[in-house]
């Protein structure tokens, strides 16, 4: 079963991070994504630009509007993402456990549904 | 035993529904993966004993029996509804391909581990607060959804629809059926001991309505407790278990005439539960033993420090401070030095506590909650402060939500309109 592993940070407490600590941060990431990968449980992992480079899209009576945000007004942002492989919800637990940004921020693990079982049948 | 003694077949596939349905239940739902199906069959399987047992003879191993009963009723339910729903014959051909449970597998402590999955999944952290309390009364200890609506003061909808989407939520999360690994059992078991000590404080305490105690409820936790104790004596279970029975000693002087709160220092103290005690104390000495005392652990040595005092003047204040100390170092929190403070005034005099609740309040913490009122009030009252001391009383009657509670603040406003 696929989960989504969200990473959330408070960017301010990254910013003031030395150069140091960041390369340290990204080193154990990059070693830790290797190895979820060649244990098969990682499908795709991805780290983000800062909140106020985000875009919200939304189309309403067929017209789109693109708007700067959301503006960073909760404590964490979202930073980056894992897209697993577990074999039930304590293993993905485990797994975003390991993800070194949890000791900076916090990962939100969610099940991803599969949505050819949610349709009702043709 | 026959089937022509006393009690009659119905009688003791009663007792039997009784003693044994959750553990059936527990192992069902593993065998089937699935809670909903673990139910039907478990009612299939004591609908089959009543009609089977009194023409047959009770079989041997009567959990065993309804076990693979349950598990064959099962199957044939998904077979018959597959007819709708091809994935439903899938699941249950795959059921019956997994060999029948093997009978070395019924062993007691298979079993057994199987009531330990349950309440690790009932206590699962993915699900709210609310719905772990819903599920494992419901599930582990087989309360109906009106008796746990009752015992929380909410509808029954509102604790059936708990059940259910905790129930989805554990299919569409997929959260395993398993007790977690060692290296995962404490952060696991903190919100199982979380989940017994809320049933049993909403037993001995309940935050509102007409009763000092729910013994029912109470009784109910320390069950939960005994059978963790039993299934994984992990320190702070001991300590859990020590804290419940310690405090329960006390129930019954707890409660006066009229159903009126009886406090601490005012209690009879012979008609202290001495059995309790002794075990109570017994269990809170192995947990401490262990060389890891977490805040259940601590709280049962506070409790167990009044139980021991011959009367509320013998009490050894000092070493209860001293476990205050501990324990708002272990689990910090406003209510930890609350209760500290009134240690404190108890050893140090009222002055001494008063000033210690003044700064907690000050901080703006515990402002809406009743009891740091009344124990202010309570500190002014000793020190002859009247009219500090009825207002604080008053802002803990407008806070206060239980009957006995609220009787009991009006009457020592009364006193000291009288006494001036």
């Amino acid at each position: 079963m696929q989960y989504l592993c969200l990473v959330y940070a408070d960017e301010a407490r990254l910013a003031a991070m030395s150069q140091r600590e960041i390369d340290a941060l990204i080193d154990e990431t990059n070693a830790n994504n290797e190895e979820l990968r060649s244990s098969g449980h990682l499908l795709l992992a991805q780290a983000l630009e800062q909140v106020d480079g985000a875009v919200t899209v939304r189309v309403r009576d067929g017209r789109l509007s693109a708007t700067a945000g959301p503006f960073a007004e909760t404590v964490e942002q979202l930073g980056g993402f894992l897209l697993i492989e577990a074999r039930d919800l304590n293993e993905a637990i485990r797994i975003a456990g390991r993800i070194p940004s949890a000791r900076v921020g916090s990962v939100e693990v969610r099940p991803v549904i599969d949505l050819s079982r949610e349709r009702s049948p043709r | 035993m026959s089937d022509g003694d006393a009690a009659g077949p119905r009688e003791r596939i009663e007792r039997l529904y009784r003693s044994e349905s959750r553990q059936v239940l527990a192992t069902l739902i593993r065998l089937l993966g699935d809670f909903d199906l673990a139910e039907e069959a478990l009612q299939d399987a004591f609908t089959a004993a009543l009609e089977q047992w009194p023409r047959d003879g009770t079989p041997a191993n009567p959990r065993a029996w309804l076990i693979s009963t349950g598990r064959f009723k099962a199957i044939d339910r998904l077979r018959r509804r597959a007819r709708f729903d091809a994935m439903l014959g899938e699941l249950a051909a795959r059921l019956d391909d997994r060999a029948a449970p093997d009978p070395a597998e019924q062993d007691d402590l298979v079993l057994e581990d199987d009531r330990l999955r349950l309440i690790f999944t009932c206590c699962h952290p993915a699900l709210p607060p609310d719905a772990q309390v819903a599920m494992t009364l419901r599930e582990v200890c087989g309360l109906t959804t009106e008796e746990i609506a009752g015992a929380f003061l909410t509808g029954p909808p509102t604790v059936a629809q708990r059940i259910v989407r905790a129930k989805a939520r554990i299919r569409a999360a997929r959260i395993p059926y398993e007790v977690p690994p060692r290296e995962e059992l404490a952060g696991r078991l903190e919100p199982v001991l979380r989940v017994v000590y809320l049933v049993f404080t909403q037993g001995y305490a309940p935050a509102s309505g007409e009763e000092v105690v729910r013994a029912d409820l109470a009784e109910e936790a320390i069950r939960l407790g005994r059978l963790l104790v039993e299934l994984l004596p992990e320190p702070e279970a001991l300590g859990l278990l020590a804290l419940m029975l310690l405090q329960d000693s006390r129930r019954a002087a707890r409660t006066g005439a009229g159903g009126d709160l009886v406090l601490l220092e005012d209690q009879d103290r012979s008609r202290w539960d001495r059995g309790r005690i002794a075990e109570g104390t017994a269990l809170l000495e192995r947990a401490v033993s262990s060389g890891q005392v977490g805040p259940y652990t601590l709280q049962a040595a506070i409790a167990a420090a009044h139980a021991e005092a011959p009367t509320a003047a013998a009490t050894d204040w000092d070493r209860i401070v001293g476990l205050y100390d501990l324990l708002a170092r272990a689990d910090p929190s406003p209510v930890v030095e609350l209760n500290r403070a009134v240690a404190v005034a108890m050893r140090d005099g009222p002055a001494a506590g008063l000033a210690l609740v003044d700064a907690i309040l000050g901080r703006g913490q515990l402002e809406a909650y009743h009891l740091a009122h009344a124990a202010r009030a309570d500190l002014l009252r000793r020190l002859g402060r009247t009219a500090e001391a009825r207002a604080a009383y008053r802002r803990a009657l407008e806070l206060a939500r239980q009957e006995p509670e609220r009787r009991f603040l009006k009457r020592r406003l009364d006193d000291l309109a009288g006494g001036g």
